[in-house]
């Protein structure tokens, strides 16, 4: 009897379809929907909009400032954490990960409502700082997604170079600065990506924390809630493209890093 | 200034890791200034991290180590006049070529104009001319190499140190790499040290060898005093192709091994166990009426300038070089010259005997089997749950292609009377006093000789069985 296989092109069927429905056909209600007015006429008076109305436009520079400085914070938490566990000789190294990385299994709600908890008991009433409230909620929520990427590309860093470096003359902070910090910026941009774009729209975060300042997140959600399809479009269209041009750019970077990197895995392989 | 002749000296130096095993032991070496060594030896015998001790990324476990006579243990490799060219060179890919080479000078805050013109001037010797702006992802090996060697020399060591530099190279840039690396080691006059697990190339490049074996030095000698002289069975065996055969001296300048007698230049005491070393081109073919020993071509293998051909001579093997062919199934006869034999004292003197595995995972020995973990024996090796062994990518290991070496000591063989006492029986054919025991040598049935060690006298002729305990057997894999 000839065994049936299933060809290539069939196997694929699910996922083109899971495309077309999830992907592309939003995508396309999101443009159309962008691109007309109430009465279903092609209009660019919703992008004229965006950058006239000083609400957008606020709501996009306190949404960036936000993400811009969880970004920062958790950077320079998540950094000493991924050095310490990749590269000392402690011993229960993946117990110490695990501690950072289990909030994660956590339900998120949950998280942000004992951190709410927390920060009610410490400063009494949350709406005295809005903004730190949600800096210190979204590096929180976040952490994880930038200690990962960075911790991975220091395991991987080749203890030859930073003896190559040492032998050359370098002492520990200049082999650091020289060698160890450049050749991790591949990790840095993923965990930079992983948290700035979450953050500039994740306003279940300010919600929880009563910050009552918009963010993109909820300006869209404000928009759609209002039954207003189309300005609330256009923005999510922004964002999109705010997105995919940060994506490209990160993306160009990460694959010189790529190609510097290969050399030394052929170098290996040789061996 | 007068500086003392000797660059660094390594007295007593041990390294034992956390776990107990110890890389390197009782290593004492004095090294000149302007030498070129070469540490060599099959991979984990030690010189890799003898070579990281010198640079500073291993500490000694004991010993001194002085570099121009003051003990530098305790300095920093980065503060150690001593640069390295490492195994994978070691590059760093995010600068390029001139920021590679200048790293070393940036930090020592030279001038700028200065390190431009030092790293051109190292460009220039490793014929990298106009590289510096190129990225370390677009050079070949062998360039990398070459930048690898000027990151270290641009710094002007005193003594530099080449970690298998050229392990990852085609043989022909090798080649030409050695020969470079050698005129480079006579141009600036620094000391060279060098790591190898490659006979030839140590022998090419070597003012100096160190042939080191499980942590210990085996001999250090020029390349000539290596190859013609090797003092024990180990480095005869490791520099270059050489046929070894266990024998016993029987007069003056006599020797017997391979079942005959020969002449020989090497005056060691009568009765002496020995190792004889007889290089591939010291044998000479002839016709079997001629020759000292018989017997027949096993094999012949074209290899340019000469054929290899071996010869079963009795349970011997003999490869030879020729520039002559033979032909495969002849019989023929062979002869040695008496300078073509290295006489080296047997000193730990053990039954070896060389044999295959059964298909059941057992030891062919002479007669019989033996019991024998296989699987620990392969490095990598497990047994799947058929009962199959495989190697570490999960494929059957071909059991035919594995030789094994059974040695057992003649301390551990017992001598009885009762033919069904032992797993062997035999005749004394030799006996010597060795002052407070006897060395017999018996010839078993199956025409093998076993040395063994007895406070009593038996006599010459008898015929005993050799009792061997099960776990006085030590088996290892033939290389």
């Amino acid at each position: 009897m000839k065994k049936w296989y299933f060809s290539r092109r069939q196997l694929g069927i699910p996922y083109g379809l899971f495309l077309v429905c999830f992907v592309a056909a939003p995508l396309i209600v999101i443009i159309y929907y962008a691109f007309t007015n109430g009465q279903g006429r092609f209009s660019m008076e919703n992008l004229s909009d965006f950058f006239t109305s000083p609400n957008t436009i606020g709501t996009l520079a306190y949404s960036f400032g936000v993400a811009v400085v969880t970004t920062c914070v958790a950077l320079l938490l998540a950094y000493p954490i991924a050095y310490i566990l990749a590269r000392s000789k402690m011993k229960h190294k993946t117990a110490v990960l695990l501690i950072f990385i289990m909030p994660m299994w956590i339900n998120f709600t949950l998280r942000i409502t004992a951190l709410k908890e927390i920060l009610t008991m410490l400063e009494g009433n949350l709406s005295y700082y809005p903004f730190l409230n949600t800096v210190i909620g979204m590096t929180y929520d976040f952490l994880p997604f930038m200690i990962l990427p960075i911790y991975t590309t220091l395991l991987k860093l080749d203890n030859s170079l930073l003896e190559a470096a040492c032998d050359l003359g370098a002492d520990t902070l200049h082999t650091f600065v020289k060698v160890t910090l450049p050749l991790s910026v591949p990790g840095i941009i993923s965990g930079v990506v992983m948290v700035f774009l979450p953050s500039m729209t994740n306003y279940v975060v300010l919600d929880m924390l009563y910050n009552s300042t918009y963010i993109m997140g909820s300006l869209i959600g404000a928009y759609f809630s209002a039954y207003d399809w189309h300005n609330g479009s256009m923005i999510a269209l922004i964002l999109l493209l705010i997105i995919l041009i940060f994506t490209l750019f990160t993306n160009r970077y990460a694959d010189e890093e790529e190609n510097s990197r290969e050399v030394h895995l052929n170098g290996e392989k040789n061996m | 200034m007068e500086k003392s002749q000797n660059i660094i000296e390594l007295k007593n130096i041990s390294r034992t890791f956390d776990d107990g095993f110890r890389v390197v032991e009782d290593f004492n070496l004095t090294i000149q200034r302007g030498e070129f060594v070469t540490f060599l030896g099959p991979s984990g015998c030690g010189k890799t991290t003898t070579l990281r001790m010198i640079a500073g990324f291993d500490s000694p476990s004991g010993g001194e180590l002085l570099l121009n006579g003051e003990d530098i243990k305790e300095l920093p490799p980065n503060k150690r006049p001593i640069n390295t060219v490492f195994q994978k060179y070691a590059l760093f890919p995010h600068l390029n070529v001139f920021d590679n080479i200048a790293f070393g000078l940036k930090i020592k805050k030279l001038p700028k104009a200065e390190i431009v013109r030092k790293v051109k001037k190292v460009l220039e010797m490793v014929d990298l001319e106009g590289f510096e702006e190129r990225k370390i992802h677009t050079l070949s090996g062998g360039q990398q190499q070459r930048i690898a060697i000027a990151r270290a020399l641009v710094n002007e060591p005193e003594i530099l140190l080449l970690d298998e530099p050229l392990g990852a190279l085609d043989l022909k840039m090798r080649k030409e790499m050695q020969l470079e690396l050698k005129q480079m080691h006579k141009r600036l006059g620094i000391t060279f040290i060098y790591v190898t697990h490659d006979q030839e190339e140590a022998l090419t490049m070597s003012d100096k060898i160190v042939v080191m074996s499980e942590g210990k030095i085996q001999q250090v000698g020029t390349p000539e005093d290596i190859y013609n002289e090797p003092k024990n069975a180990f480095v005869a065996d490791f520099i270059g192709d050489s046929n070894i055969f266990s024998g016993i001296m029987t007069g003056k300048l006599r020797v017997r091994f391979c079942g005959a007698e020969f002449e020989c230049v090497d005056d060691v005491e009568h009765g002496t166990m020995i190792d004889a070393v007889v290089r591939p081109e010291d044998i000479i073919i002839t016709t079997p009426e001629k020759g000292n020993i018989t017997g027949k071509v096993t094999s012949v293998v074209f290899k340019g300038v000469h054929y290899e051909i071996t010869v079963l001579s009795g349970k011997n093997e003999l490869v030879i070089q020729s520039t002559r062919k033979a032909q495969v199934g002849a019989t023929v006869g062979l002869n040695i010259e008496p300078e073509g034999i290295h006489i080296m004292i047997a000193e730990n003197i053990e039954n070896r005997i060389e044999t295959g595995v059964t298909k059941d995972y057992r030891l062919h020995f002479l007669n019989g089997v033996l019991a024998c973990d296989i699987v620990k024996l392969i490095p990598g090796a497990a047994m799947n749950a058929d009962g199959v062994i495989v190697d570490a990518g999960g494929d059957e290991i071909d059991i035919e292609k594995i030789r094994v070496v059974v040695s057992v000591k003649p301390d551990d063989i017992e001598m009885s009377d009762d033919k069904n006492a032992g797993i062997l029986n035999g005749h004394i054919i030799n006996l010597i006093y060795k002052g407070d025991h006897y060395s017999y040598v018996v010839r078993t049935d199956e025409d093998e000789d076993f040395i063994v060690h007895d406070e009593d006298l038996w006599n010459m002729d008898d015929y005993v069985s050799l009792v061997i305990p099960p776990d006085k057997f030590h088996f290892s894999l033939k290389r």
